[in-house]
């Protein structure tokens, strides 16, 4: 193993001050990029949002999820369809419904006309749906690489269940061309740089929060269920509801994360949320590093950052460079970029 | 404790059966324990003294036979609900959470109500605070009590999960070789340690060294494949030619 002591020691007093820095540039960030890199950005933070989650659970808690793809696609299609019938003109159904031969929109669409609806949607669905399966199957006392499998069905089984239902689910090419939200023309000047604004103050409210979370009682009790969840069960403790917690806050953090990447690619579909991209989430996140929120959203950023430079110049060249990056991540620096700045344990 | 509860009974293992598919780690076994006892399980290696431990926590359900503890069947109890009836152990392996402080260890032993949403808060409950020293004194890592637990020697794991069974609360102690990768003098202080819990606490401890178990001078059970075969002082069962045959004679 390579001795990375040396730029560990150099970077080590930096450490603290990386989510400052990290703030700062986000801050001016607005004023510096144009409207299409800040859109890109405002992208990746979503994404960033989600791989918080990832630390939570996969770092803390030591439960590996191939499939928050799916609580990711739960809050996307949510404003999606939100968009969808805000745009439409009134007793018309969106198009590709019309194409698949439907008539009327499907029962569990109406709500989501109401704004409120759909913001509490994002946030409850996601939530629930983590909480329900995860409760499914951690009280079975199902964990480890059996959990990993489970959540990389559920991936699937998602994607192909929105694919295979085309007539209310945009099928293959998911839902896009949206114009406006709650009201707002997604085109109108100042639009973008407003949802650049929530997206970051969302993100630094999660970021925050989880700090919390980690330091408190509850991420002591995670992190002890991680390394001995029999020891932690034999001292009183059911870790069954902490685990379920925990995932559940992951689902909805990818849930938000969905929906406002959402709103900034002006798209969600399959290709965005099954069991490739699932996959790729986890990378971001270990790249970054899973025990460290900052070095989280680190990964993500870069790791996509380097994604849209790749692939837009050599389109296949992307998956086995990040196959490569995520070898090496594993290998060399089983913590990641943030291990780096994690002083010199061993 | 309060009275002259010589001998008021605390648990019962009543002809409790284990059967692993055919093979019967407990055969029938029974013995009880008085409160404030300190008794000592030795047995052959596949005696079933582990299984005895896992079958009184909860870990493996006996296909027959009761557990009574305090009066109250506990063997269909969830783990958990066991362990708040005062039933705690430590396993043989050390147990010990190794990337929680050695504080942050004992705090999780002594928190009293584990319920996941009283976890939502930071630091140790002041009224958990004293228990937590008190702990860390008793296996002398008050200077440690900030290193992560997994830096700890050998020895000092296995004093840190004496502490966190301790710091339970638990009336009832299992301690499943608490001596097992100690050298002597590391072997003597843990049983200063046992002995210093005084009659407050009813302590079943498991172990094969037999300098460890004199230095206890409790009396002995021993376990023979999953059966009882003999209870005693240690000159007693040393003496014994059933006991020297299937266990002593062995290891001499």
């Amino acid at each position: 193993m390579p001795d990375f002591s040396a730029l560990t020691a150099r970077f080590a007093p930096v450490k603290p001050l990386l989510p400052w820095l990290l703030l700062a540039l986000a801050l001016v960030a607005p004023f510096a990029l144009s409207s299409y890199d800040l859109n890109l950005l405002a992208r990746f933070m979503a994404m960033g949002i989600l791989a918080l989650g990832l630390v939570l659970i996969w770092g803390h808690g030591g439960i590996l999820s191939l499939g928050q793809g799916v609580f990711f696609g739960l809050g996307g299609y949510a404003i999606a369809i939100h968009m969808k019938l805000a745009d439409l003109p009134d007793g018309e159904i969106p198009d590709f419904m019309v194409w698949s031969g439907r008539e009327s929109l499907p029962i569990w669409w109406e709500p989501f006309t109401s704004p409120l609806f759909t913001l509490a949607a994002i946030v409850i669905i996601p939530t629930l749906a983590g909480a329900l399966f995860s409760w499914a199957v951690f009280h079975r006392r199902v964990g480890g690489t059996y959990f990993a499998l489970i959540t990389q069905a559920l991936s699937l089984a998602f994607a192909t269940l929105i694919i295979s239902r085309q007539d209310v689910t945009g099928g293959f090419n998911g839902l896009t061309d949206f114009y406006s939200i709650f009201g707002v023309g997604l085109a109108s000047p100042g639009t973008g740089s407003a949802l650049y604004w929530v997206t970051l103050a969302v993100l630094c409210v999660a970021f925050i929060a989880l700090r919390w979370l980690l330091a408190s009682r509850f991420g002591i009790l995670l992190r002890a269920s991680r390394d001995g969840e029999n020891r932690v069960r034999f001292l009183g403790y059911n870790p069954t509801p902490f685990k379920v917690a925990a995932f559940a806050i992951a689902a909805m953090l990818a849930g938000v994360g969905g929906a406002l990447f959402t709103l900034h690619a002006g798209v969600v579909s399959p290709a965005l949320i099954g069991v490739v991209p699932s996959i790729e989430m986890v990378v971001w996140v270990a790249i970054g590093g899973r025990y460290s929120l900052a070095g989280a959203i680190v990964g993500a950023l870069l790791v996509n950052l380097a994604r849209d430079a790749v692939s837009s110049a050599f389109p296949e060249l992307w998956l086995y460079l990040m196959g490569a990056l995520f070898i090496f991540v594993v290998t060399l620096l089983p913590r990641g970029l943030a291990g780096l700045a994690k002083g010199k344990a061993a | 404790m309060s009275g002259s509860a010589v001998s008021e009974l605390l648990l019962s293992v009543d002809g409790v059966t284990v059967d692993y598919s055919g093979f019967k780690a407990l055969d029938g076994f029974s013995m009880t324990l008085n409160r404030g006892e300190t008794r000592v399980v030795i047995g052959p290696n596949g005696a079933g003294k582990s299984t005895l431990c896992d079958t009184i926590i909860g870990r493996v359900r006996p296909s027959a036979g009761r557990i009574v503890f305090k009066g109250e069947e506990i063997q269909n109890l969830p783990e958990q609900a066991i362990v708040g009836r005062g039933i705690c152990r430590k396993f043989q392996a050390p147990g010990v959470l190794p990337s929680l402080s050695v504080r942050d260890n004992l705090a999780l032993a002594a928190r009293r109500d584990r319920r996941w949403w009283k976890s939502l808060g930071t630091g140790i409950p002041v009224e958990e605070r004293a228990a937590v020293e008190e702990a860390l004194e008793a296996v002398a890592l008050t200077h440690r009590a900030d290193v992560e637990a997994g830096t700890l020697a050998h020895g000092e794991k296995q004093w840190l999960e004496i502490a966190m069974v301790m710091a339970t609360g638990a009336e009832l102690l299992l301690l499943d070789e608490p001596t097992a990768g100690m050298g002597p003098a590391e072997t003597s202080r843990t049983a200063q340690l046992i002995l210093g819990l005084g009659d407050s606490r009813t302590v079943l401890v498991i172990d094969h060294d037999m300098s460890f178990v004199e230095q206890l001078a409790a009396p002995v059970t021993v376990m023979h494949q999953g059966k009882f075969l003999k209870q005693g002082s240690v000159a007693e069962v040393r003496a014994d030619p059933q006991v020297a045959a299937v266990y002593l004679g062995h290891t001499a």
